[in-house]
């Protein structure tokens, strides 16, 4: 570690494992209440809660590793200290209880009238993860603009800024229900088809510079490119989500025809990361953090990229609309582009953070396998689930429960790949945390970044 | 924080093969875009008239082509003195490169003219976005081919006031790109039965 306040990276991202484990904890609940819904107390366990918390649990741990990753990266581009330690773990004291009360509210009904799927929060939590995301802007701005400006920290600065912008579009709830969900996707859509793919090409950027050495004129060339292609897509890609939703018809042909091209910045981040790892002249000794940022770069491109592609044309979406096709790519989506992301960089940050030689590589490694095997195998069983289950309600006729009577079998095989999602999460969580007593310290100067 | 501004394109050889394209290497990636947006829009146009040839021939049968035609005509006569900006600026003269740019532009202008007059028919005939498969597509797809010319012309002024090679090469490979993209569009639309 080579900035001292780079330490407040560790707050952010063992908060971050913390709800981590919650999220997947409840994503197995609601796996279970799938297949055996009356084998929990409903009262205490009510499906729509339980799915609440998997999901806001998501966006609260994978933004805890946004922050800790660019508290962790801007220090070594912008080559200072960041410029308020202080107000760093103030933002970090109001994001994570805001986060947590939430999800203990959820626990006993207490969320907005209002609610929407994510953004179920009530307005005083939305209020203070403003305030949160704010402190957080000021601070790391301030540090950028003070120290030198490279490419990774314009765009990580540009994706961070737009978190907190888009987010704003919470506060504004429209009677009207089109309308209303049109909003929503301002939130959603350009958070996870904008915002947050810069936020991943720069952090993806950031490791193949450490990792495999490679010059970072190329490595901006292609961040350049990645960003400008996911722009280009991502943006008038919302159309997708307004067909049937009430908006008018055109929006059918601008969402098929964005969204289709949605594909390339992710195609072009897994061909970034691979050329780089074939060009690079440095051995980095943290492997794992390698498999983990090769296989975010792979799982991205296939679950959000593919899987998404699957059912974005509007001919295709019309009989697929909300059936499980959407759950596949949801999972694989999220899963491959930001959880392996936000792994990936706490893998290789944590051996610096603790000043020690990269640690309990195998079994780091194996939970890569054993958690991405996981959710693939969710990801296919709730393809079929969803192609199954479309054909016989939307193309049969077939009444909806009984739809669901006859993808059953996939429900159960979804659950067991929930447990091995869960089981790889806590193999990789306790690879993190569980240093070997023996304490080999990182011999030599940390590798300096090839410039 | 204009990742194109604050770096410089002369250093070419990192840009891998986008390095022997003349002008800033970012400009064909957006061409390289634009193209499949508009690509793919034709691509869907193909499968929505299969579907309903009859209705489509019919109101394909309501434009103006004249209108059509004379449009082609100024972006193919804009496009050639939008070459002869590059050459100038090659040239290193800057008061003629600025004289074509304007020339061009003046061209252009004139296409928006011609195609707003062709709007406020269709609109006077009861046609708009929502009225059909095909004015849908109509209206979307020489919509936002004339946002584009709209945004060639912003283009073209920035690369005058600056009057460099790389920006005039730059600003005038996106106009060429406008007026490929028509020489495709009138076409398929106006033409083709």
């Amino acid at each position: 570690m080579q900035y001292q306040t780079q330490n407040i990276a560790k707050t952010y991202w063992l908060g971050a494992l913390l709800i981590f484990a919650v999220q997947v904890s409840f994503g197995l609940v609601g796996g279970l209440i799938y297949i055996a819904p009356n084998l929990l107390p409903v009262e205490y366990f009510p499906f729509n809660m339980v799915r609440m918390i998997h999901t806001n649990a998501l966006i609260v741990w994978l933004l805890l590793g946004f922050f800790g990753a660019a508290y962790y990266l801007i220090p070594e581009e912008s080559e200072r200290e960041i410029w308020s330690p202080k107000l760093a773990y103030v933002q970090f004291a109001i994001f994570f209880l805001g986060g947590l009360s939430a999800v203990v509210g959820y626990l006993f009904h207490i969320y907005a009238d209002n609610a929407r799927s994510y953004l179920e929060q009530p307005v005083w939590i939305k209020l203070g993860i403003i305030v949160a995301a704010l402190i957080f802007l000021l601070n790391i701005s301030m540090t950028v603009l003070q120290g030198r400006k490279t490419a990774i920290t314009n765009v990580l600065l540009l994706g961070l800024w737009g978190i907190a912008i888009f987010f704003l579009f919470s506060l504004y709830n429209p009677a009207n229900t089109s309308e209303d969900k049109m909003f929503w996707w301002y939130v959603v859509h350009l958070w996870v088809e904008g915002t947050w793919e810069l936020v991943m090409a720069s952090v993806l950027a950031f490791l193949m510079l450490k990792i495999t050495g490679v010059d970072r004129e190329v490595i901006e060339k292609w961040l350049y490119i990645i960003i400008a292609t996911a722009l280009f897509s991502g943006i008038l890609g919302t159309g997708h989500h307004y067909y049937w939703i009430g908006a008018p018809g055109y929006w059918q042909w601008i969402g098929s025809i964005f969204s289709s091209l949605e594909v390339v910045p992710f195609f072009g981040m897994m061909i970034f990361c691979f050329a780089m790892v074939w060009k690079g002249r440095r051995d980095h000794p943290n492997k794992a953090a390698m498999i983990w940022s090769l296989g975010c770069s792979v799982l991205a491109f296939f679950g959000a990229g593919v899987w998404g592609f699957l059912h974005t044309l509007h001919g295709i979406n019309f009989y697929t609309h909300g059936t499980q096709v959407t759950a596949a790519h949801g999972h694989l989506a999220f899963y491959g582009a930001y959880v392996c992301l936000n792994l990936a960089i706490m893998t290789y940050a944590f051996p610096y953070l603790f000043n020690r030689a990269p640690y309990n590589q195998v079994l780091n490694i194996a939970s890569f396998w054993i958690t991405s095997a996981g959710v693939v195998f969710m990801t296919v069983s709730l393809t079929f689930a969803g192609a199954l289950g479309t054909h016989l309600e939307r193309v049969q006729g077939m009444s909806y429960m009984d739809a669901q009577d006859q993808i059953g079998l996939f429900y159960l095989l979804r659950f067991g790949g929930g447990v091995v999602t869960v089981l790889g999460a806590l193999l990789f969580i306790s690879s993190l945390l569980l240093m070997p007593r023996t304490k080999t310290v990182v011999t030599g100067a940390i590798p300096a970044a090839a410039e | 924080m204009n990742a194109a501004t604050t770096q410089t394109a002369d250093a070419p050889a990192e840009w891998g093969p986008l390095s022997a394209l003349p002008g800033h290497p970012l400009m064909w990636v957006l061409i390289a875009s634009e193209l499949a947006v508009f690509g793919l829009a034709l691509l869907g146009y193909a499968g929505a008239r299969a579907q309903n040839p009859l209705a489509f021939a019919l109101e394909q049968d309501s434009l103006n082509r004249l209108a059509g035609v004379a449009n082609t005509a100024l972006l193919l006569t804009s496009g050639y003195f939008a070459a002869r900006a590059n050459q100038a600026a090659h040239a290193g003269d800057a008061t003629r490169t600025r004289l074509w740019l304007a020339a061009a532009s003046a061209l252009g202008l004139g296409f928006l003219v011609v195609k707003g007059f062709e709007y406020a028919g269709e609109f006077a005939a009861g046609h708009d976005i929502d009225s059909s498969p095909f004015f849908t597509l109509y209206f979307l797809v020489t919509g936002f081919h004339a946002l584009h010319v709209v945004l060639g012309l912003i283009i073209l002024g920035i690369v005058g006031r600056l009057a460099t090679k790389t920006a005039v090469e730059t600003g005038t490979a996106f106009w060429h790109m406008v007026d490929l993209i028509w020489l495709v569009v009138f076409p398929v639309f106006y033409l083709m039965r």
